[in-house]
């Protein structure tokens, strides 16, 4: 137990470190756009123009009070506040707005992949060479050779002329959910079937599937009461990241649709070059990312006692 | 042999090494003269040898005998001669004129594909079957670039990585702490901070990647790092570059080729997402992600959605051709994977 709780102590202040070095990075590395791309029509500015609105976004001050500022405003809850998107708008509120859109898109298209994806791996695995087997691979190599950009438009295109789903998501049209979450789901669960396959074939060449089948045990109890257990502590690792990730929204999705979720932002406030918002998001994306991959690590840890009791992780 | 090695704890070495070599294909005298040759003499093939064959040429005999290998190896063979052939051939138009009509002197915009514009033309009046070669040709230099510049500098770092001990804890310090920025994002900053360019998307590209190439380079070396024959050049005090070039590099040759074809298809794809996002190339350079996206926003009109399947045809055999290459690949260069 103590070892558990030193584990999650030290892991935790890997990500706190991590957390603060993206923060720092990201903060410098915006600092380093020309100061012509916070303008509308720098050209036509007068000098004194400039100086008032790099005064008045606070890029005048050096480098580190500017960034102090930054993670002190961070630290109180405030993202800033919009250059150009929403002017003046606090990004906080704009984000707020957002992310339960995404959260609602990712959370059902996860509710679909991750059983939809689980039970083709284990299917693919339990006849290996087989219909499905070779089908699923298919699915997969398709899934992964294919860029995403290329499908999902496709099935926009089938789901809108041939099953008369609506081309754009209306909030006040259910069925127009359908689309958007089922290619949604399509590749997540490409990942999922081929992890689950590759860690249940992993743990069928063992000697406690051997003993097990010796004692006489159905192979389908084999597969679902041992194998399956076995090959799904892997698995956890991803899953508190990939529940995580659905707040950050589908880009591809998002836009084709047109979403007002987190996704979509994110090209707009590209296209417009809206400095302060890239910068927001950005870091909202990459805490995600961090804080995600800790849950991940916690998961595995507690789920697979061998990883906590080792002083430091082995890894090869 | 004699002469050369005069120590005795030396001697007990070669003999090992000489008992293990005996036991595997590869004659005594072909390990002795590998041996010598850590300083001086004629560089001598590693006695990788199965059966008879050398390793590469097994390697290529296995993949060669796959139907997916060949089919894949001939439609890229062919794509990537034609794409760089193509603005020689005769009657070609060029990928950024303006095509005018010639009696009305206006543009020729949206043309159906027909005789003379053989898969039509865009939204203002160019060549769209030019244009898709030369998008391919840009998306290709894009995607050997990035599998060059980031494989190259993986490989380097994951050498040292896994060879030196005491750059291990330095270098898995900071990959701890980058992998858990998502790449995407690290692309994304990059070239929205060095405004997107050529030479921005391919250094996002490389820089959102070399990590872990370098990462899955350092966990084959490290199997490699006690090997006899590397304990026996530590011993005779070879040179670094030459235990690198020597020792490492042919054994982990497969897995490096194997990383730099898939690399080529993901990089494709990623200039195809930069696009996408509002941060490819400009549109006077035509790219396969740059004809993707301007197509996509035309797909709302029916007669309008060739513009957009053409560039997607081509660029999905190309991204698939790699992949299913590489995999092919893979099998072949490691037969005993299940």
């Amino acid at each position: 137990m103590f070892r558990a709780i030193a584990y999650i102590a030290r892991r935790l202040l890997r990500m706190l470190l991590c957390l603060m070095l993206v923060t720092v990075i990201v903060f410098c590395l915006m600092r380093l756009l020309p100061i012509e791309t916070y303008f509308k029509d720098f050209d036509r500015a007068t000098e004194l123009q400039i100086h008032n609105r790099l005064e008045e976004l606070g890029l005048n001050a050096p480098l580190p009070v500017q960034l102090w500022r930054y993670i002190s405003e961070l630290l109180h809850g405030s993202l800033g506040r919009s250059d150009i998107y929403r002017e003046g708008h606090p990004v906080a509120k704009i984000l707020a707005e957002k992310i339960p859109v995404s959260a609602h898109f990712g959370l059902l298209a996860l509710c679909l992949s991750l059983p939809f994806g689980i039970l083709l791996g284990v299917f693919m695995a339990r006849r290996k060479g087989g219909l499905i087997d070779k089908l699923g691979t298919a699915y997969i190599v398709f899934v992964q050779a294919v860029p995403a950009a290329v499908y999902f438009v496709f099935l926009q295109l089938c789901g809108s002329d041939y099953l008369g789903l609506s081309i754009l998501y209306r909030p006040s049209v259910p069925s127009s959910q359908i689309l958007p979450i089922v290619s949604m789901s399509i590749p997540p669960a490409a990942g999922f079937a081929m992890w689950t396959r590759r860690f249940m074939l992993d743990e069928t060449n063992k000697d406690y599937v051997l003993q097990a089948r010796a004692k006489g045990l159905s192979s389908r109890s084999i597969a679902v009461r041992h194998i399956l257990r076995n090959a799904l502590v892997p698995l956890s690792q991803q899953l508190p990241g990939t529940i995580l990730m659905t707040l950050s929204g589908s880009i591809y999705i998002e836009s084709l649709y047109s979403i007002p979720g987190m996704g979509g932002l994110l090209i707009e406030v590209i296209r417009m070059q809206d400095n302060t918002m890239v910068q927001s998001i950005v870091l909202f994306y990459a805490f995600i990312g961090i804080v995600g991959m800790f849950l991940g690590d916690i998961c595995l840890a507690l789920s697979d006692p061998r990883i906590r009791r080792a002083p430091k992780a082995v890894d090869l | 042999m004699k002469k050369t090695f005069g120590k005795s704890k030396t001697k007990a070495l070669i003999e090992a090494f000489l008992e293990e070599e005996a036991a595997s294909p590869a004659s005594n005298e072909e390990a002795l003269k590998l041996f010598v040759s850590g300083r001086s003499g004629p560089e001598e093939e590693l006695p990788l040898s199965r059966a008879g064959d050398s390793y590469w040429r097994g390697t290529l005999k296995r993949l060669i005998k796959k139907p997916e290998s060949i089919i894949t190896l001939g439609v890229l063979f062919s794509l990537i001669l034609f794409a760089c052939l193509q603005p020689f051939l005769p009657g070609q138009r060029s990928p950024v004129t303006i095509n005018n009509d010639p009696v009305t002197g206006l543009q020729l915009m949206n043309r159906r594909p027909d005789a003379s514009f053989w898969l039509g033309t865009n939204n203002i009046g160019q060549d769209l079957w030019a244009r898709i070669w030369a998008g391919t040709r840009t998306s290709l230099l894009i995607g050997l670039a990035v599998a060059f510049f980031r494989n190259a500098l993986g490989v380097l770092v994951g050498f040292a990585w896994g060879y030196i001990r005491r750059l291990d804890a330095f270098f898995t310090e900071l990959y701890n702490i980058l992998e858990n920025i998502p790449s995407m994002i690290l692309m994304m900053l990059s070239t929205y901070i060095l405004r997107p360019g050529m030479a921005s998307i391919i250094f996002s590209m490389c820089l959102a990647g070399w990590l872990g190439t370098a990462r899955f380079i350092r966990n084959q070396v490290i199997l490699l790092r006690n090997r006899q024959f590397n304990q026996a050049s530590r011993t005779m005090g070879t040179p670094l570059h030459r235990i690198f070039l020597k020792n490492l590099l042919p054994h982990t040759l497969s897995i490096i080729i194997l990383q730099f074809v898939l690399t080529i298809p993901s990089a494709i794809s990623g200039e195809v997402f930069l696009t996408y996002i509002g941060l490819g190339l400009p549109a006077d350079r035509p790219s396969l992600g740059n004809l993707i996206n301007t197509g996509r926003m035309l797909i709302m009109s029916r007669s309008l959605r060739y513009q957009f399947y053409y560039p997607c045809a081509v660029l999905s055999i190309i991204t698939v051709c790699f992949y299913v290459l590489g995999n092919a690949f893979a099998d072949a260069a490691d037969p005993q994977d299940p």
